[in-house]
């Protein structure tokens, strides 16, 4: 009796170190699946997607609750990729990828309020108070914020026009 | 000398006799040139002008912007009309940002620089400057910035410069002609190009379908022992700079490397030419020889254009349509694009415009795919066309990709082939473009984490700098407080 209330005190002890340790040294913050699909986020906590910032929009990515594309700044590139990562195979070729847009300033609305470059997430909109404002076209990522918040109504979205650079052929029609 | 063979390439039909034996003409000055600011690989060119003012042939319009660009000149002497957006000479009909010059027609040159030293006498750098400032480009269609070329030397070992006079598109013969015509002046050319790459190798290949261009070389190249005539079988697309060295000197350039990873580098012989003119005469790349060929053109000739001529003046010279063409071209039937408009300029890449009838054109409704692989032995890269249109055509790029599309030189060769009339290359042009798009995307999304991150730490600066600020009041309060108690008591 003594025998075995010892050798279970041991074993209960040892084993009770052992998972001690592990949860000190092997310990996980959050989960890593997350942080992961986080990083390919485009991480400008737009809000286009409906959750407050890029990691809640991760999260629920993760636990299935959204769809890989959610994120509209992202586009198809980044659904795809997203979903290389999950694991799984969506049919992506029925997405219409939204043609990417750009804010633009008519100066002549613009009161200088400041309002949408203190919301820009990337910076993309120069000006100062009573300074007419305008936008970096390669920063803009199209996120809208500051469409919401103008009081003039003076940003529009337009669509990011093709150059000779960015044109390519379509797919061919095809018969087969 | 020894050949190797290449495999795969197609026998088309060269069409070349309709211009082949027609002297290189000039063509006068037409009422307006519209030229273009970027008519080369790279950043476009910075205007020098502004819009009224008066300009010299041969003066600089537009200046070279970074590593890779080229300046643009004026063709002619006149006045600056305009700057601003008009159809570009591309497939897409849209605009690019254009110079329009209206002649005098008085050809006032400006003041130009000459060198008469022998070519072995030049100094390295100073070819490749007065090269990259006369605005030359790779004349063979590429229009990649030839200085960048000749400063190759100081990145790679080099030992041979092949002059590309294959020309293996059908119907065009400027190359031809230009061969025929100026071979002394393509040959120095050649030297001086070669003095600044500091190789003494000199190959020139032309194809068997021009013995009197090989003639004409030969007889001009026979007091130089370095430089040696290469009679290359007519075969498309011998002209692929990478085929042709493959030709030469039985070396295969790495999978989506350059020819200077084996020591060799390629130019054609209107850049020879361009070349020799830059150097010897101090003259821009102002002008360029165009095949205006196709049965749907009256008189089909090898002119001698000013840049920024429109096509339409030029098809005009020609005694214009005998019947509505089926298809109007820029460059060969293999390799060019169709052009939307005829309002467009010629720029310094375009070596041909064709106009070609229903019974030229090699087309009909796609079928599907029998498997024959006639497209696999066609292919002179060694891929399987078939399968990557497939995948490209399933939106699955990832496997077109693995099947070597980032291999595909977009020679057209399996197209030409194909019995079922099946638009392969057009997948693969296709397929490029979306991937290259892709990539653009994802860069933008990393500068849009970039640019948010930065903007996050900026944001916690500065409440760490209004907090610093805030104690530091509070501080400075307190202190002046007890003072002023101290000096109550």
């Amino acid at each position: 009796m003594i025998i075995a209330l010892a050798s279970l005190t041991t074993l209960g002890l040892t084993l009770g170190w052992l998972l001690g340790l592990a949860a000190r040294h092997f310990k996980v913050e959050g989960s890593p699946l997350q942080k992961e699909v986080e990083a390919l986020f485009p991480g400008s906590q737009c809000g286009q997607c409906g959750y407050p910032g890029c990691s809640a929009a991760a999260a629920a990515v993760v636990t299935g609750e959204a769809p890989v594309t959610l994120c509209a700044p992202g586009g198809r590139a980044l659904a795809e990729s997203l979903a290389r990562k999950l694991g799984f195979n969506v049919d992506l070729s029925g997405v219409a990828d939204k043609p990417p847009m750009y804010a633009h300033v008519r100066e002549a609305l613009c009161v200088g309020c400041t309002k949408c470059f203190k919301r820009c997430p990337t910076d993309a909109i120069i000006g100062g108070p009573k300074q007419i404002h305008a936008v970096l076209m390669d920063a803009c990522t199209g996120c809208e914020q500051c469409f919401h918040v103008c009081p003039t109504e003076c940003i529009e979205m337009r669509p990011v026009q093709p150059t000779l650079q960015s044109w390519y052929w379509p797919m061919p029609a095809s018969a087969v | 000398m020894k050949l190797f063979r290449i495999s795969g390439g197609v026998h088309p039909h060269d069409r070349k006799g309709l211009t082949a034996t027609l002297a290189i003409e000039d063509v006068p000055l037409p009422p307006l040139l519209h030229i273009p600011l970027q008519q080369h690989i790279g950043s476009p060119a910075a205007p020098l002008v502004h819009r009224g003012q008066l300009v010299r042939k041969g003066q600089l319009l537009a200046h070279s912007q970074g590593m890779i660009s080229a300046p643009v000149h004026a063709p002619t002497s006149g006045r600056i009309v305009g700057i601003g957006n008009y159809p570009a000479h591309h497939p897409s009909g849209l605009s690019v940002r254009t110079i329009t010059l209206k002649p005098d027609g008085k050809e006032r040159w400006c003041d130009l620089e000459t060198v008469t030293v022998d070519a072995g006498m030049l100094d390295p750098e100073e070819i490749a400057t007065r090269v990259a400032a006369a605005g030359i480009v790779g004349l063979g269609g590429a229009t990649f910035p030839s200085s960048v070329k000749l400063n190759l030397r100081n990145r790679y070992k080099l030992h041979m410069l092949v002059i590309n006079g294959a020309e293996c598109e059908p119907y065009l013969t400027c190359d031809d002609r230009l061969m025929q015509e100026s071979a002394e002046h393509i040959i120095d050319g050649a030297r001086i190009m070669a003095r600044a790459l500091g190789v003494e190798n000199i190959v020139i290949g032309i194809e068997n379908n021009k013995p009197r261009a090989q003639a004409a070389m030969q007889q001009a190249a026979r007091m130089y022992d370095t430089i040696r005539i290469a009679r290359l079988p007519a075969r498309y697309p011998m002209g692929s700079e990478k085929h042709l060295v493959q030709t030469l000197t039985g070396r295969e350039t790495p999978a989506r490397g350059l020819t200077a990873d084996i020591g060799i580098v390629v130019h054609n012989v209107a850049t020879a030419l361009a070349v020799h003119t830059a150097i010897r005469h101090g003259t821009p790349l102002i002008s360029r020889v165009v095949t205006v060929s196709g049965n749907a053109v009256r008189r089909p000739g090898n002119l001698r254009v000013p840049i920024g001529t429109t096509v339409a003046y030029l098809l005009d010279y020609c005694g214009g349509f005998t019947e509505v063409p089926a298809r109007l071209i820029s460059g060969g039937p293999m390799m060019g694009q169709p052009l939307p408009d005829t309002r467009v300029p010629i720029v310094k890449g375009s070596n041909g415009i064709l106009a070609l009838t229903a019974s030229e054109v090699h087309s009909g409704p796609a079928m599907p795919c029998i498997r024959c692989a006639s497209c696999v032995t066609a292919c002179p890269c060694g891929l399987v066309p078939l399968e990557m249109a497939n995948h490209a055509r399933a939106g699955d790029l990832d496997g077109a990709v693995r099947f070597g599309l980032m291999d595909c030189i977009s020679c057209g060769s399996c197209a030409y082939v194909c019995p079922a009339h099946i638009p392969l290359v057009q997948y693969f042009n296709y397929a490029k473009g979306e991937l290259t798009a892709r990539q653009r995307t994802e860069h933008k999304q990393k500068e849009t984490r970039r640019l948010a991150e930065l903007r996050n730490e900026r944001l916690e600066r500065q409440k760490q700098a209004k907090r610093a600020a805030l104690s530091q009041r509070k501080q400075t309060g307190e202190q002046s407080a007890a003072t002023a108690e101290a000096a109550e008591a």
